[in-house]
C-alpha cells in the first residue's frame, strides 16, 4: 500500500470511528420507554395542546402517566382509528369531530362509558350516540373578514355566504379545501346546512367569482389571508369564531378582523374510551380530566376552542372578540354518514374542472 | 447448475438476507397490508371490483396529469441539471463547493417548506404574483424542477467527476469540436449515470404529494393525491388499493426499461487524478444554464430567509430568538431547538442504517454475475429497493399502524421506527450514488490484486475502498440529509413529546399567530441551513488525490 493510500484509508478509519461516537448520541443508542402498566396513551389530533402543570396535576392525582400520540387532523385521526379498530394504538381518543363521528361510532371504535357530564355538556352529545362519545368542546368554522381592509377600500364587508358570490367581492376569499382539512369539511358542511342540495350551483358561483382553494387552513389564512403572519391579498377567509381574539394588535384594544355569524357550522370534538383498550380505568380518568373545570378554562387558550362546561370562564380577549353564533347550520350525523363521501367527490370534481 | 454455482447463489442470497429482511418487515409488509384490505371487500377477494376503479373520469385525469408533469418535470430537470453537473464538477471558480452545497439543498426541504417558500414568491402578494403562476401547472413543475434538477447534478457530477478525461482529451486533440466531444464521448460514458438520475427523478416527480397540493390549490391531482385523498379522508381502500398497485407496475416497468438501457458497458470510471480547468468560452451554454437554475433555487430561498427576519414590517431577530420556546399559545410541546436535536439523532441513525443496507446492496448488484440466472437474480435484487420509491407515504403510514402493532411485530412504539423508515426513503438514493462507481471498478484489478496474492479483503481495501470511500460519504451526507427533511413518513410514526424539525415547522404553520407563522419560517431557515451546512462538509471533505494507487 502506498503512502497515499494509506493515509486515505487512515481517514476512512477517522471517519468511521467519528461515526460510532455520534452513534453513541443516537436514538438507538439511547433509551426507547417500554409501556408501562401505569401509562395511559391518549391518541389525539396534531392540534391537542394542554399547559404541562395541568398534565402533571392529571398525573399525580390520578396515578397514571400520560402518553400523547399525535395522529394528523381530525380525518386522519378517526382513520386511523377505524383501521386499528380492536387493537387500537391507544387507550383513550380525543379530537373525533361531528363531521367524522359518525364513521367512528359505525366501526365500533369507542366503548361504552357512562361518563357524568358537567352542566350544559349534554346539548353537544351526537344525536344518536349511546354513551360512547363525550363532548369536550366545541367551536365554529365562520367566514372572517379584515376590517380595517374593508375600510381602507371603502367597501361594505360581507355578511353572508350569499354575498360571497356577489361581483364586489371577486377574488377576495380564501378557502380551505374539503378533502384536505377538517375546516374546510366543515365549511362545505355549512353551505350543505344552508343551500341544502343547491349547494353545488353555490360553489360553481363561489369558484367563479374568484374564491381561492388551498390545501389547509394554514396556507389559507397564513399565507393568502391579509391578517395572517404572510399578509397575504385576500381579506376574506374561512377561518373560526375565536379568530378575532387572535387579530388584536399590541396595545390595541380592538381586534382587525370581524367573524361573519351568519355563515358558520359548528363543530364539536369527542373523546371516548377505546374498544380493547389497556388500560380502561385510565382513559376513563382521562375522559373526566378533559370535562374538569381546570381543562375546560384551558381549552380557549390552548387549542382556541370553546369549552362545554356551562360558567366557565373565557379569557378577557375571548370574552370580547370570540363571538359564538346563536344559529350555526347544521346538517344532521345521519345525514353526514350517508353522504359525506358522495358530497368530499362532487366537490373535488367541482374544484378540479 | 454446477455446484460453485449452487454455491455463489447461496452466497449471495446470504449477503441479500439482512437488506431483504428489513425490506420485508418495513416495506412489504405494511404496503402488503393496506393493499389487501383494498382487495378483500366483504370478506371476498375482489380484484376486479377495485381495478374498475381505474376507469373512474377524475382517476383517468389524474393518471394523466401525472404522467406529462412527470415527464416535463423530469425532462427540465436533466436540460438544467446537466449543465450544471458539467460546471459544478468539471469547471474550477472561486465558490464552486458553496454552489454545490446551495443546489442540494431544495432536494431534502420538506414540501411544507418549500410550499411556503414558492407561495412566498408567486403568492398573489409576492413579488411575481403578477404572473399569475399561483395554482398554474406551470408552478408544479417550476416545484418539481426546483426539487430534482440537484439530484441529477449529484448523481451525473459524481460519475462526472471520476470520468477518465483522456478519452475525450484525445477526441479533442483529434479536431472533434467541443459538442462532438460531448455528443460521442462524454454523453455515452455518462449514460449510465444519466439513465439513473432520470428514472429516480422520474419517480420522485410522479409521487411529488405536498407539492402538487400546495402549489397546485387542489385543481390538479395526481395519482398520489388521489391516494391520499382516497385513504385519508373517504376511507376508499378498495380504490387506494387499486392506485397503489398502478404506482408500483409503474414502477416496476420503469425500472425494468432503465436496467435495459443502462445495460450497454460502461466506459470504465477511470481513477485518475480529477483535473478541474478554467471556464472558457465554450462553457457558456451550460453556465447560462446553470445561472437559470440559480436564479429558481435561489429565489424561494431567499423569499424565505427575508421573511424570516421580517417583524411587523422591520427588521428583526425575534423570529430566531423565539426558537428556543414553544411558540405563542404554546403551540409546540418542546421548543424548536429540542425538535432540531431530535432530528440529528434521528438522522445519524437512519444515515448509518442506509449506508450499510445501501452498500451491501449496491456490492452485490454490481459484482460480476457468472451465468444468466445469477445476473438476473442481481437485477431483480436492484430493482426491489428502488420500490419504496414508489409508494405513497400514506398507503406506508397507514400501513405501518395496522400491520406492526401486533406481537411478535410490536413496533409502533419502538424508537427504531423512524430511523428505519427513514433508512428505506434514502436507500435508493445511496444505492443510486454507489452502483454508478462500483460498477465502474474493473473487475480485472481484483482479479489482480489476487494473483499477487491479496486475501478477498485485502482486494476490497486496496481495489474498491480508495474508488468508493468520497461517494460513500457523499451518499451519506446526503442520507444524512434526507433524513434531517423527511417529512412523509416521519408525522405519521412521530411521538408527539419527540417531534423532528419538519414536524415542528408543519405544526406551527398550522397554529394562528404571526409569532408562530414567524418562527416556521426561521426553523425552516435553520432546516436549510443545516442541510447546506452538511452538503458543504461533504465537499469539504473530499480530497481530490484520493484514489491514486
Amino acid at each position: 500500500m502506498s503512502a497515499r493510500s494509506f493515509h486515505s484509508f487512515a481517514r476512512v478509519l477517522a471517519g468511521a470511528a467519528a461515526a460510532s461516537s455520534l452513534a453513541a448520541c443516537s436514538v438507538v443508542g439511547g433509551s426507547g420507554s417500554p409501556q408501562a402498566a401505569t401509562d395511559v396513551v391518549l391518541v389525539t389530533h396534531d392540534s391537542f395542546v394542554l399547559p404541562k402543570p395541568l398534565i402533571r396535576q392529571f398525573e399525580s392525582e390520578s396515578g397514571y402517566h400520560l402518553v400523547v400520540r399525535a395522529s394528523g387532523d381530525g380525518g386522519t385521526l378517526t382513520n386511523k382509528l377505524v383501521l386499528t379498530q380492536g387493537d387500537p394504538n391507544g387507550d383513550v381518543a380525543f379530537g373525533v369531530d361531528n363531521t367524522f363521528a359518525t364513521r367512528a361510532l359505525d366501526a365500533d371504535v369507542f366503548a361504552p362509558y357512562d361518563v357524568t357530564l358537567p352542566p350544559g355538556a349534554s346539548q353537544y352529545v351526537l344525536p344518536g350516540d349511546d354513551h360512547r362519545l363525550a363532548p369536550i368542546d366545541n367551536g365554529n368554522v365562520c367566514v372572517n373578514v379584515d376590517t380595517t381592509w374593508f375600510a381602507t377600500h371603502h367597501l361594505a364587508a360581507p355578511r353572508s355566504l350569499g354575498d360571497l358570490v356577489r361581483p364586489a367581492y371577486h377574488g377576495l376569499l380564501a378557502v380551505p379545501g374539503a378533502t384536505t382539512s377538517s375546516t374546510g369539511l366543515a365549511f362545505l358542511l355549512g353551505t350543505i346546512g344552508r343551500y341544502g342540495d343547491a349547494w353545488p350551483a353555490y360553489w360553481q358561483k363561489l369558484l367563479a367569482n374568484g374564491a381561492l382553494v388551498t390545501d389547509g387552513w394554514s396556507q389559507a389564512y397564513e399565507t393568502d389571508f391579509t391578517q395572517g403572519g404572510g399578509h397575504g391579498d385576500r381579506p376574506i377567509v374561512v377561518s373560526y369564531d375565536s379568530s378575532p381574539a387572535d387579530t388584536v394588535p399590541q396595545g390595541s384594544s380592538t381586534s382587525t378582523t370581524k367573524a361573519l355569524l351568519d355563515t358558520c357550522f359548528r363543530q364539536v370534538e369527542y373523546a371516548g374510551v377505546l374498544t380493547g383498550a389497556a388500560n380502561v380505568p385510565g382513559a376513563r380518568a382521562f375522559v373526566d380530566f378533559l370535562l374538569s373545570p381546570a381543562v375546560q378554562k384551558a381549552l380557549p387558550e390552548s387549542m382556541y376552542v370553546f369549552p362545554v362546561r356551562s360558567g366557565t370562564p373565557l379569557p378577557p380577549t375571548w370574552a370580547k372578540f370570540a363571538v359564538q353564533p346563536r344559529h350555526p347550520f347544521s346538517v344532521s350525523p345521519a345525514r353526514i354518514t350517508a353522504n359525506r363521501d358522495a358530497w368530499l367527490r362532487q366537490w373535488s370534481d367541482l374544484v378540479s374542472r | 447448475m454446477t455446484r460453485s454455482s449452487a454455491g455463489r447463489l447461496a452466497a449471495l442470497a446470504a449477503t441479500a438476507a439482512i437488506p431483504l429482511l428489513v425490506l420485508g418487515v418495513f416495506f412489504v409488509l405494511p404496503v402488503g397490508g393496506m393493499v389487501s384490505r383494498g382487495f378483500v371487500q366483504h370478506g371476498r377477494l375482489d380484484v376486479g371490483g377495485a381495478l374498475a376503479v381505474l376507469g373512474r373520469p377524475e382517476i383517468r385525469r389524474a393518471i394523466w396529469f401525472t404522467l406529462w408533469s412527470s415527464l416535463a418535470g423530469t425532462v427540465l430537470s436533466l436540460l438544467l441539471g446537466l449543465p450544471a453537473a458539467h460546471v459544478l464538477h468539471r469547471l474550477d471558480f472561486p465558490g464552486r463547493t458553496w454552489l454545490r452545497a446551495l443546489l442540494v439543498v431544495p432536494f431534502v426541504l420538506p414540501t411544507v417548506v418549500v410550499g411556503v417558500a414558492f407561495e412566498l414568491l408567486i403568492g398573489e402578494s409576492g413579488p411575481l404574483g403578477g404572473l399569475g403562476l399561483d395554482g398554474s401547472p406551470v408552478a408544479i413543475v417550476a416545484g418539481l424542477v426546483f426539487f430534482n434538477a440537484s439530484l441529477v447534478i449529484r448523481v451525473v457530477g459524481g460519475a462526472w467527476e471520476s470520468l477518465d478525461p483522456r478519452p475525450a482529451e484525445a477526441a479533442a486533440a483529434l479536431g472533434a469540436s467541443p459538442l462532438r466531444v460531448l455528443r460521442d464521448v462524454t454523453l455515452p460514458a455518462l449514460r449510465s449515470a444519466i439513465v439513473s438520475a432520470a428514472s429516480v427523478v422520474f419517480l420522485f416527480c410522479a409521487t411529488a404529494f405536498g407539492i402538487v397540493l400546495t402549489l397546485g390549490g387542489l385543481r390538479y391531482s395526481s395519482v398520489e393525491t388521489q391516494i391520499y385523498l382516497l385513504t385519508n379522508t373517504l376511507l376508499d381502500l378498495q380504490a387506494a388499493a387499486a392506485l397503489s398497485i398502478l404506482q408500483l407496475a409503474v414502477v416496476v416497468a420503469l425500472l425494468v426499461a432503465a436496467a435495459r438501457l443502462r445495460r450497454t458497458p460502461d466506459a470504465r470510471v477511470g481513477r485518475s487524478r480529477v483535473r478541474l480547468r478554467r471556464a472558457s468560452l465554450a462553457d457558456l451554454p451550460s453556465l447560462a444554464a446553470t445561472g437559470v437554475l440559480l436564479a429558481l433555487v435561489v429565489a424561494p430561498l431567499a423569499g424565505l430567509v427575508v421573511g424570516s427576519l421580517r417583524v411587523d414590517g422591520a427588521w428583526s431577530l425575534a423570529n430566531y430568538r423565539a426558537l428556543q420556546t414553544p411558540g405563542s399559545h404554546q403551540a409546540l410541546l418542546v421548543p424548536v431547538t429540542t425538535a432540531l436535536m431530535n432530528s440529528l439523532r434521528i438522522a445519524v441513525d437512519a444515515t448509518w442504517m442506509s449506508l450499510l443496507l445501501g452498500l451491501t446492496v449496491a456490492a452485490l448488484v454490481t459484482r460480476r454475475s457468472r451465468g444468466g440466472g445469477e445476473r438476473r437474480l442481481r437485477s431483480v435484487l436492484d430493482g426491489l429497493f428502488m420500490l419504496p420509491l414508489g409508494v405513497s407515504a400514506v398507503t406506508l403510514g397507514f400501513g405501518f399502524l395496522i400491520t406492526l402493532g401486533r406481537p411478535p411485530l410490536d413496533l409502533r412504539d419502538s424508537p427504531l421506527l423512524i430511523p428505519v423508515a427513514q433508512a428505506l426513503v434514502a436507500l435508493p438514493l445511496v444505492v443510486r450514488v454507489l452502483v454508478p462507481v462500483l460498477s465502474g471498478i474493473d473487475d480485472r484489478l481484483r482479479q489482480a490484486a489476487a494473483t499477487l496474492g491479496a486475501s478477498p479483503s485485502r482486494a476490497l481495501l486496496v481495489v474498491d475502498l480508495p474508488v468508493v470511500w468520497k461517494p460513500l460519504l457523499a451518499a451519506a451526507g446526503f442520507a444524512f440529509a434526507c433524513s434531517l427533511g423527511e417529512f412523509g413518513a416521519t408525522s405519521f410514526l412521530v411521538r408527539d413529546d419527540r417531534p423532528t424539525l419538519p414536524v415542528v415547522i408543519y405544526r406551527l404553520l398550522s397554529h394562528p399567530g404571526d409569532l408562530n407563522y414567524g418562527m416556521a419560517l426561521a426553523a425552516a431557515v435553520v432546516l436549510g441551513a443545516s442541510t447546506a451546512l452538511v452538503m458543504l462538509l461533504v465537499e469539504r471533505l473530499r480530497v481530490p488525490s484520493v484514489g491514486t494507487l
